[in-house]
């Protein structure tokens, strides 16, 4: 089915939560309310002749810095493809500013569990039922979600694991090792922020 | 004066064996290295000939490290008890006609009790580490080692049927020097069972569970450094050449071979060892690794039954041929 | 300082639902193909749960990305999976071209297949060897570099390095290939069909080989597509998903090959499936070498690259020593158009997808990369669980995971 037909039923189906449907290079794009999410996407995945059995990507977009959308500060992009169909189609679900949300879909796909822990890891965009939500690549105490356009490019501390590294190693110091002269030798912190 | 004759004999077979281990390691790697297309070790010496002995003074200069909460007692112990055990195995094992230190009755038993034993050293070793991967070789080893040593001992004893002695010298001479006596002729099958159980016995692929290297580390001896760590590859190398004489002994006929060799009597004893020790090599370079609960089900299940056959068939016949004849 | 060794290890019970224990596999691990750490909690030698941990490598290349121009960027792809970093670069510059609506010259497709399908080659190869490896079977993994020897030769003759090539350009390739290189590269082809036998007399149809595979780590189609699984791993459990033949980029709609399939979705048919892929490849690869059409390398529209014959006066010299372009930054924002894009490669690790958005500055506002290691790795806690530590590194060998690209 031309994705387009795929769009419009979508709007057929889902009138409240289809906010806008565009074309860009080729590929078509809805701009949906995050509220019934699951919902949305187990149409697409189970309903005859669409059929977007495969989840291709799951990533979230900070939009605070973007000049052409009007759209609200985070959004989640769910990148949908059916095999058998040879069709995509991408799902962008705009989510608050304040305090982020929006529901797991790893009931539809288990391969969302780990993509939505991602998410949650770098733009602390929380998913309502995840099975098991935390921090995946950064440490489990990192501060801040390094993938907001607000969060700054040099950082202005030290991660908190580094101190305590540094701590044991001086606890733990029999060898030759000199924590303070590792400190003397790092440039000091750049006060600048970013750019 | 006959013990300090004996002791001399002892240093002698120690220094021996000690060099045969060490070029032992060096035909491996140059064996395996040309089986890989490469070259194995060039640098030392030439065409690496030196290369054991460098690898000796290098594994004896370096630390010894025993981790903080090892079972240090155990954790020194284990290497010592394992080359021990080895070491005491060789004493029996005649090499040529009259050239063993005790050629005791019970040299087949023997050299049973003291594999076992050194099993202990891995066991051991895995336990006193305090690591996971250590101790799940050595849990792994027990447990291999309790399978195969049924298996292996069941194997021989069509062996010990055949020639009536539990006595290695004796088991030689039952052979006789013709080739259509050796055993391993009418003991096909505990031939079979006796050549996996070995595999199985000294840890060499595809039975290396204990050390796999790539599922638990290095196994047993993920905590061993320097020369801790060597004297567990030269156990192992002994047993590899232990399990290698017995087999020559109790199926390949032993020193005999088509024709007496003036001067050096033990030639064709250590021909065949060495031709062990290559095939223990090629398996080696060509097989992956059992899993597990695969190399129990094969103990279990094949190796321990089809010994038992053989026992019963090697008996009847005997029985039939002795009562015939 | 003798201590009680009970104290620190908690012993396992015989019996099977007795006292559980935990290892921790990695980070530091030989079968864990670098820093990826698995939490186990183990009943014996069995797999109660299993839990990936990764981010050892985290470089925040997505949001390096954000602060690079889109030509500065492709140097970050290389550290993705930078077992086939060639696929990666192939990926983004694709990816780019589409966002920016750049066209690619015929000859620069065929390369750029070209240069993937090696680079699929050299990723399978090293897969092969450490799959083999992890198993047990030392010699495929000298076999298999030996091999992998002639391909990195060939990519260093091509554009002189070995692991991060950085070779094509968004809208074409830096370099022209020779006849030299062309005439080294027929020659690994002429060789490699009897090679890729060498390796399997040695494990194909080996007993071992077949217990430690067949029936272990078995996932259905469903359950990979649920799981997000992609490339070979996908095609194992019989589901025809191949990117080169869905949604052709390249040059690969204009070669001939097909797509292996497996059926039972359990490590051996991933294992033949990706035997079967090594000889398309080099099919891919004679067919770019017997159809490479002349013309030029690097397309007129190109942004971010100058063309000798557009440079100025006072650089001509200095690319026409290159022979084909030099990396020179435009800050004309009019090329660059707004809007988001997916687009998805076959990599050789699985689908890997890059989602930009730009918001018409010459660097992208968001570029996402959607890496087959990391969802691979995601989906191994579901495969392994119930299995043996044993199993366990051959489903990681298996799934084909690379942490640079995971972590990304």
């Amino acid at each position: 089915m031309e994705s387009m037909a795929i769009a419009d039923r979508l709007r057929a189906e889902f009138p409240e939560e289809i906010l806008q449907s565009y074309t860009n290079q080729g590929q078509v794009a809805v701009i949906v309310r995050p509220g019934r999410i699951v919902a949305l996407l187990r149409w697409l995945r189970d309903t005859d002749g669409v059929r977007m059995d495969h989840l291709r990507s799951l990533c979230g977009v900070d939009n605070l810095r973007r000049k052409d959308s009007e759209s609200s500060r985070f959004e989640v992009v769910y990148n949908l493809y059916s095999i058998p169909l040879r069709h995509a189609i991408r799902v962008r679900a705009s989510v608050g500013d304040k305090d982020p949300v929006i529901d797991s879909v790893a009931g539809l796909w288990a391969g969302a569990d780990w993509l939505e822990r991602e998410t949650y890891d770098l733009f602390g965009i929380r998913f309502n039922n995840h099975p098991d939500l935390r921090r995946v690549l950064l440490p489990d105490d990192w501060v801040g979600y390094p993938l907001r356009k607000d969060y700054p490019l040099k950082g202005k501390g030290e991660w908190i694991g580094m101190t305590e590294l540094l701590a044991k190693v001086k606890e733990l110091d029999r060898f030759d090792f000199d924590p303070e002269r590792h400190e003397r030798g790092r440039t000091a912190p750049s006060q600048e922020d970013e750019q | 004066m006959d013990i300090l004759l004996l002791l001399v004999w002892i240093v002698i077979l120690f220094i021996v064996v000690m060099l045969h281990v060490a070029y032992a390691t060096y035909f491996e790697r140059k064996i395996i290295g040309h089986m890989q297309v490469r070259l194995g070790p060039m640098r030392v010496g030439w065409h690496g000939l030196l290369q054991p002995i460098a690898d000796g003074i290098k594994s004896f200069f370096k630390e010894d490290i025993i981790p903080e909460n090892a079972d240090r007692p155990i954790f020194l112990a284990a290497p010592i008890i394992c080359l021990a055990a080895m070491l005491t195995s060789l004493a029996v094992l005649p090499f040529a006609k009259g050239w063993v230190l005790a050629d005791i009755d019970i040299g087949l038993l023997f050299i049973f009790a003291m594999s076992s034993l050194a099993s202990y050293g891995v066991v051991l070793a895995g336990w006193s580490s305090n690591s996971k991967y250590s101790f799940l070789g050595g849990m792994r080893s027990m447990a291999q080692v309790i399978s195969y040593e049924i298996s292996m001992g069941l194997s021989l004893v069509g062996v010990m049927l055949l020639s009536g002695s539990l006595n290695l010298s004796a088991i030689v001479e039952a052979q006789g020097d013709r080739f259509l006596g050796m055993y391993i002729l009418p003991q096909c099958i505990g031939f079979f069972v006796f050549f996996v159980s070995m595999l199985a016995e000294t840890n060499r692929v595809p039975f290396d569970l204990p050390e796999a290297e790539t599922e638990l580390v290095s196994g047993y001896c993920t905590e061993y450094s320097g020369m801790r760590y060597a004297i567990f590859f030269m156990a192992e190398y002994i047993g590899m050449m232990v399990m290698a004489s017995i087999a020559t002994i109790c199926f390949l006929g032993g020193w005999h071979g088509p024709f007496p060799v003036p001067f050096f009597p033990p030639l064709w004893f250590v021909l065949k060892v060495y031709l062990f020790m290559f095939v223990f090599i090629w398996l080696r370079a060509t097989l992956p690794r059992y899993r597990y609960d695969q190399l129990m089900g094969l103990g279990w299940k094949v190796l321990i039954p089809l010994a038992l056959v053989n026992i019963v068939l090697t008996a009847c016949l005997k029985a039939v041929f002795t009562l015939g004849g | 300082m003798s201590r009680p060794v009970t104290k620190h290890l908690e012993i396992p019970a015989a019996d099977g639902d007795g006292e559980r224990y935990s290892l921790r596999m990695g980070p530091q691990h030989p079968a864990t193909h670098g820093v990826l750490r698995v939490d186990l909690e183990l009943d014996g030698e069995t797999i109660v749960t299993c839990t990936p941990q990764v981010g050892y490598l985290h470089r925040g290349i997505e949001k390096l990305a954000e602060n690079k121009t889109y030509a500065q960027s492709l140097i970050l792809t290389d550290r993705l999976d930078y077992i086939a970093a060639m696929a990666n670069n192939v990926g983004y510059c694709v990816a780019v071209e589409r966002l920016l609506s750049i066209s690619v010259p015929l000859r620069a497709k065929y390369i750029r297949t070209m240069v993937a399908e090696m680079s699929r080659i050299c990723s399978h190869l090293l897969w092969l060897a450490t799959h083999a490896l992890d198993i047990g079977a030392m010699t495929v993994f000298l076999y298999c570099f030996r091999e992998r020897e002639i391909l990195l030769d060939l990519f260093e003759e091509l554009c002189g390095a070995r692991l991060t090539f950085s070779y094509p350009r968004i809208g074409g390739v830096r370099q022209d290939v020779t006849a030299g290189f062309i005439a080294e590269l027929q020659r690994f082809l002429d060789i490699f069909p009897a090679r890729i036998e060498e390796y399997e007399t040695l494990i194909d149809t080996n007993r071992i080989w077949l217990k430690r595979t067949v029936g272990i780590g078995r996932v259905t189609g469903g359950e990979a597509l649920s799981l997000g699984l992609t490339g070979a791993c996908l095609r194992g459990s019989g589901i025809d998903y191949d990117i080169r033949k869905h949604q052709p980029y390249d040059a690969y709609d204009l070669v001939d090959f097909e797509v292996p399939l497996g059926n039972d979705g359990d490590i051996y048919a991933r294992y033949r499936c990706r035997m079967e892929e090594l000889h398309q490849s080099a099919r891919i690869i004679q067919q770019c070498i017997d159809r490479l059409p002349p013309g030029p390398i690097v397309g007129p529209d190109t942004p971010d690259l100058v063309m000798p014959n557009k440079a100025p006066a006072r650089f001509q010299a200095e690319t026409a020593a290159y022979g084909t372009g030099l990396v020179k930054l435009i800050r004309d924002q009019n090329l660059y158009l707004a809007g988001d894009v997916y687009v998805a490669t076959e990599a050789p690790k699985g689908e890997l997808g890059f989602y930009f958005v730009s918001d018409g500055n010459n660097r992208p506002y968001r570029m996402h990369i959607r890496s087959p290691s990391f969802i691979h790795i995601g989906a191994l806690a579901a495969i392994a669980k119930g299995e043996m530590i044993a199993d366990l590194i051959a489903n990681i060998g298996s799934l084909d995971v690379v942490l640079g690209e995971s972590d990304r």
